[in-house]
């Protein structure tokens, strides 16, 4: 439907086309700086280790980015992952026979979480920032109460889910490139999709064409914190033990929405796509194998993560203040004419 | 309506209050900002049913000197919400301050008023950095918060290698774990609470001068405040600057109860908002008073001691604030404007609409 | 909201006699204040029915009824000859009543088929069948004669008028009977006028009917059939539009007599010098516009909604500050950049609305009033907290105390708020933009009596309105503005005719153009 060439044609050049061309520099320049310091950032281990990272990763973001595009946010990604690993591996305890159990229990409780944090935000008109937050703490307390350590244990069968690779491709990382496949098509080609973008955009447009806008909003809910779910059962299958501090240690809450915005959705919703957060999304992973060949102390890795996130939103905040041609703009166009006040657009 | 003819040539001037001062109070009670004052005393009584040991003045005393970093860090972060925004970041400046007292001072009595000098100006660097970003650059300072927490989080483990540290000089903190001694009735009146009572004194002074006036007016309705010549970004920015040299202060304080480790501060910015909302001050700006925010940290603790009194475990702390945060989040709103309308009819009409309204069009769900 | 009657789709052809749209009775009332009272339409099939009105005549109550938006409080609306009732505005659109609203109801960043099928895509095996959507966007687009834009182009990246002509195509789409445009040219240039001519021509000779609703006289006149004057929510006249000209129809539309409730100017009113001067000064919004307020002087600026009004208020008040030309301040070239400059400056200005822009609506009316001055002046806030309680006073506000929170004050009430924070800082420019917008009569009356008394203490005030009885009462000069320029400038006591002729481009007083243009017809706008 809107092909990157497409859409490159009739826009310019499109975020996400702008976006793969940083990963392709992030790339080069990362090359180059770790072949300077006589490591291959393009080796078997160095390219599983950053398919592994986007893959965790990836999962949260395409979660992330339908929340976003619905005019939402979800600050709870990182405790449903902690949550969902910790439950399955409870539940799993080591036994084959309990893998699809493990499994279902950690989805349906993702979901019910979403559920509740969507209608919270659908019905209560909480906005989602401080909804997703308060749901982040219930769950957060509820994993300390609960789970004093590492928990439970996967069995070798479901710990295979975290070692094969086909080639270097690690079994996660198409796990995560099909449900990319599947939200895309979602967005692009079911009903729920398109009023997703349409609620994101201008509620009220979405209202007045018989929308019912609660619906996108809660889906969008359940579907993040159930791909969130899923990330948890990843980290489980490749740790074989639940943690109940794995999503708060990968910051994934703040990780995520960068992708996301880095991937050019905009953050206050309606617009954007899947295939530029997983531009986010390998951008970061390559900027963190990078950092590691080149052992960059953990502290400037995070400083230097968290200067990119800053950035990226800032740079994607001016670019899209959307921006009605006023009637005399051409003659001033040479006097640089000043745009309307910033502090003003918020309420115009 | 008076009608033009009969109009008197010239009214009194208005009365500065619209009831006595004890209708005022009653009407404050009547908010979610002063019903902040009732519930924290209702609290008080039921941990006092519930723990007996709790009613000895000393006991309590000291309970309010160690509460005193969190209702610290609840006025600091309530300038940032009043003004509409929030600050993220507040856990990871208290751990980053705590960090480096306990690195830079260490053995040295001489060292601890520099090192207090140094913190200080690092805490309003850490504040005019967020607020700049935020207002300048116009990220949504959570964004720009929680960044700022991932680099400072980064920069404590760093200096630490994740591990316990040396603490400083007991002299530094003395400040946070000392108090004066051997007064009647109480036993000890702990430092942390004078020093909470001068700030919270300073603070409420503060609210009423112009720049409090206008962060406040700024946060309910910033288009306005641009119209009337106020510089969000000075007035916003200034208000990071007190949230993190408020969180500087408590590290400060910090130092003295829990010593220095990297995990100190942890879950006191969730702490600190969640303490701003339950004193009924609104999330987006606009509406709160700074003492309630202040009650509502005292009134949260006592809330979890009373939770511990009656057997609940005190791991279930962040899901206790989570629901709180969600709940006052959904009512508050309503209730201030319940709270603040002029009571009975009198001359005034109580509506603001006698300009022709727009009714949203089509308030049933459209199905089709 | 009613219970919404199930619409009977009615395949029936039109008999000569009957019309497609038939409006009997209908009224509004809105907080016991009736603004429509009993309106009567009927509309046949290929017919174009002008509906014209000054602002406030009821136009839009009137539109917003037929498009489900409202629902009326007596009177009927049939279709076809069967009754229908709208509880939703979709549902108006699927009895075959579309409408194309002044401001876009499109969402910018998604396409062209995406915004005329949403909420109603059409489906294929469980997933949206975008090729179907594309081909009957462009089938739809193809039969209003539009081949330069296609289906799946985003909607940011079209011109206005390509985005008036989705809107069109929306409406179209729902097998429109009778479409209904509210000021469809507002935005649009004069080729792109042609083109919605050659469209609604399309429209009309397949047998839909319109309702246009416009301000542009010479579009009522090139296009209708019939007209339809409101005034004050009350039908005028309905008559063809062969047997009007343009002044018959701009007195209808005024044809008010202008009561003794304007206050006179103040005995001692004394022109004083120039407080303001505009020379060549122009921005995005406005152009070129030369303007000089002395002290003691009302001056009003008046002008059809669009023509840069408030956008030269803004300017002056460097919200969207001037980039080219000079603007003096008492005699000082300011170039000024922001509120704050311009408050420094003494220039302060009572916002058109008050409560996205001019209040904080949850704070007491004391620290609303000393709003302006703690941000600006913050070292004279204990002199102005003095002064505040005899200025509001003075203001006649009628309020139980200082701290009573201004969201529970009436409208005129929170009007003299909004002067009380702007007197404070003793200004020597005062910028009014609709200074009396939905306020009470009493309350206007004490803001005209102050606009007075400002200006017998050698205050320059510039005010803007859209009712034209206030700025022809009120002024000393009267500016009209047209497209963002100055289109000419009358003298106090001007008729409403001449003030709307300048702002429509109608040579208003003059004998009119021979009526009964054919529709499709355009000609270009005389100047003035």
């Amino acid at each position: 439907m809107t092909s990157p060439s497409t859409s490159a044609r009739l826009t310019g050049l499109s975020s996400t086309a702008i976006v793969y061309s940083v990963l392709a520099l992030v790339i080069v320049v990362g090359g180059v700086l770790t072949a300077l310091e006589g490591r291959n950032l393009f080796s078997a281990g160095s390219i599983q280790a950053i398919l592994t990272t986007a893959s965790v990763l990836g999962l949260i973001a395409i979660g992330q980015t339908l929340v976003i595009l619905a005019g939402s946010l979800d600050l709870s990604v990182p405790f449903v992952v902690s949550l969902s690993s910790v439950l399955a591996a409870s539940t799993m305890a080591g036994e084959t026979g309990n893998i699809v159990p493990g499994v279902l229990i950690a989805l349906v409780v993702a979901a019910a979480m979403g559920l509740v944090t969507g209608l919270v935000v659908a019905l209560l008109h909480v906005h989602g920032f401080v909804a997703s937050l308060g749901m982040g703490l219930v769950i957060s307390g509820y994993l300390a109460t609960n789970y004093a350590g590492s928990t439970g244990s996967a069995p070798r069968a479901f710990r295979l889910l975290g070692a094969t690779y086909i080639g270097p491709v690690p079994l996660s990382t198409l796990v995560m490139l099909g449900i990319a496949v599947l939200a895309t098509v979602m967005l692009l080609r079911t009903r729920t999709g398109l009023h997703l973008y349409a609620v994101g955009g201008n509620r009220e447009v979405a209202r007045l064409s018989g929308i019912r806008t609660a619906v996108p909003v809660v889906t969008a809910h359940v579907l993040c914190s159930m791909l969130a779910g899923v990330a948890g059962l990843l980290l489980l299958a490749r740790l074989g033990v639940g943690q109940p501090t794995i999503g708060s240690q990968g910051d994934y809450d703040l990780m995520s929405i960068a992708a996301v915005v880095l991937g050019g959705t905009l953050l206050a919703g309606g617009k954007g796509n899947v295939i530029g957060t997983l531009g986010g999304v390998a951008i970061f992973a390559v900027l963190s194998q990078v950092m590691s060949a080149l052992e960059v102390t953990s502290f400037l890795q995070d400083v230097i993560r968290g200067l990119v996130i800053v950035l990226a939103v800032a740079v994607y905040a001016r670019r899209e203040i959307e921006r009605r041609p006023a009637p005399f703009d051409q003659l001033s166009a040479r006097e640089a004419l000043p745009g309307p006040d910033p502090a003003l657009q918020e309420t115009r | 309506m008076t009608t033009l003819e009969q109009r008197p040539v010239a009214r009194a001037p208005l009365a500065a209050h619209q009831r006595g001062a004890a209708g005022r109070v009653a009407a404050a009670v009547s908010t979610p900002g002063g019903a902040i004052f009732v519930l924290a005393g209702l609290l008080l009584v039921a941990t006092i049913v519930a723990n007996p040991n709790f009613g000895d003045p000393g006991v309590i005393i000291r309970f309010l000197g160690r509460t005193a970093p969190i209702a610290i860090a609840a006025i600091g972060q309530y300038y940032v919400i009043v003004a509409g925004e929030f600050d993220l970041s507040m856990a990871a400046v208290i751990s980053m301050q705590v960090v480096l007292a306990g690195n830079l001072i260490g053995d040295d009595v001489g060292r601890v008023l520099p090192v207090m000098a140094l913190m200080l100006v690092l805490g309003a660097f850490i504040g005019l950095v967020n607020g700049l970003v935020t207002t300048l650059l116009q990220v949504p300072s959570f964004i720009v918060t929680l960044g700022m927490m991932l680099a400072l989080s980064g920069l404590v483990a760093y200096l630490t290698g994740g591990a316990a540290d040396g603490n400083p000089v007991d002299e530094f903190r003395e400040i946070g774990r000392g108090g004066i001694q051997d007064v009647p009735v109480v036993d000890v009146i702990p430092y942390s609470l004078l020093i909470f009572l001068a700030i919270a004194v300073a603070a409420s002074w503060l609210m009423r001068r112009p720049f409090g006036r206008s962060l406040i007016a700024a946060g309910d309705n910033p288009a306005a405040a641009r119209f009337a010549g106020g510089s969000l970004v000075w007035l916003k920015t200034r208000a990071f600057i007190l949230s993190s040299l408020s969180a500087t202060v408590a590290g400060v304080l910090l130092v003295g109860y829990a010593g220095v480790h990297p995990s100190v501060g942890q879950g006191y910015e969730f702490s600190a908002i969640t303490a701003v909302v339950l004193g009924g001050v609104l999330l987006g700006g606009g509406r709160g008073w700074v003492l309630s925010a202040a009650a509502g940290a005292f009134a949260l603790e006592l809330l979890f001691l009373f939770l511990t009194a009656v057997g609940v475990e005190s791991t279930w702390r962040d899901t206790v604030q989570g629901l709180i945060i969600i709940a006052a989040v959904a009512i508050a709103g309503r209730a201030w404007t319940a709270g603040r309308r002029p009571r009975r009819a009198g001359t005034t009409p109580s509506t603001s609409r006698d300009e022709q309204p727009l009714p949203t069009p089509g308030t049933t769900t459209g199905d089709s | 909201m009613p219970e919404h009657e199930p619409v009977a789709p009615t395949t029936a052809r039109d008999t000569p006699g009957s019309p497609l749209l038939r409006v009997r009775g209908v009224a509004k009332s809105f907080h016991g204040h009736r603004v429509l009272h009993g309106v009567d339409i009927d509309l046949r099939a290929g017919q174009v029915l002008g509906l014209v009105g000054e602002n406030g005549a009821g136009k839009s109550t009137l539109m917003k009824i037929l498009a489900g938006v409202h629902a009326p409080d007596e009177g009927s609306v049939e279709i076809d000859g069967s009754p229908v009732s709208f509880s939703h505005p979709v549902q108006a659109q699927h009895a075959g009543l579309s409408t194309v609203f002044q401001e876009f109801n499109l969402l910018p960043e998604r396409t062209i088929a995406e915004n005329i099928w949403l909420g109603r895509e059409p489906r294929r095996r469980g997933l949206v069948d975008t090729a179907r959507m594309a081909r009957d966007t462009d089938a739809l687009l193809a039969d209003l004669g539009v081949t330069n834009v296609s289906a799946r182009q985003r909607v940011r990246s079209l011109s206005v008028a390509e985005q008036q002509i989705v809107e069109i195509a929306k409406a179209v789409s729902f097998d429109a009977r009778v479409i209904q445009m509210d000021e469809p040219t507002a935005a649009l240039a004069d080729h792109e006028v042609e083109l919605l001519y050659g469209i609604i021509e399309r429209l009309t000779s397949r047998g839909v009917a319109i309702v246009y609703v416009s301000h542009r006289l010479k579009e009522i006149f090139d296009l209708c059939d019939t007209i339809t004057v409101l005034k004050d929510g009350a039908q005028v006249t309905t008559m063809p539009a062969a047997e009007l000209d343009q002044a018959e129809l701009v007195r209808l539309m005024v044809g008010r007599s202008i009561s003794s409730f304007f206050p006179d100017k103040l005995p001692g009113t004394e022109l004083g010098a120039a407080r303001l001067e505009l020379t060549g000064a122009g921005n995005g919004y406005v152009d070129r516009v030369d303007l000089t307020v002395r002290g003691g002087e009302i001056v009003g600026i008046a002008g059809l909604q669009g023509s840069g009004r408030t956008e030269l208020l803004e300017a002056v008040f460097g919200v969207r500050p001037f980039s080219r030309g000079e603007m003096r301040v008492d005699g000082e070239t300011r170039r000024t950049r922001s509120p704050r400059q311009a408050i420094r400056g003494g220039v302060a200005m009572v916002t058109e609305d008050r409560k996205a822009t001019g209040l904080s609506l949850n704070q007491t009316i004391l620290d609303n009033a000393l709003g302006v001055v703690r941000s600006v002046f913050p070292g004279r806030t204990g002199e102005a907290r003095r002064r505040v309680p005899g200025l509001l006073s003075s203001l006649e506000i009628s309020a139980r105390a200082l701290d009573q929170e201004v969201q529970f004050l009436s409208g005129g009430n929170q009007q003299k708020v909004v002067l009380a924070r702007w007197l404070a800082t003793d200004p020597g420019v005062v910028l009014m933009d609709e200074p009396t917008r939905g306020i009470d009569v009493g309350a206007k009356h004490s803001i005209y009596e102050l606009m007075r008394e400002l200006a017998s203490q050698g205050v320059a005030v510039l005010m803007v309105s859209s009712e034209l009885p206030e700025v022809i009462g009120m002024s000393d000069r009267i500016v009209v503005m047209r497209d963002g320029r100055v289109a000419g400038e009358l003298p106090a006591g001007a008729t409403e005719e001449r003030v709307l002729g300048l702002a429509t481009g109608v040579t208003g007083v003059t004998p009119a153009p021979d009526a009964g243009h054919a529709p499709g017809r355009h000609t270009q706008e005389v100047a003035s």
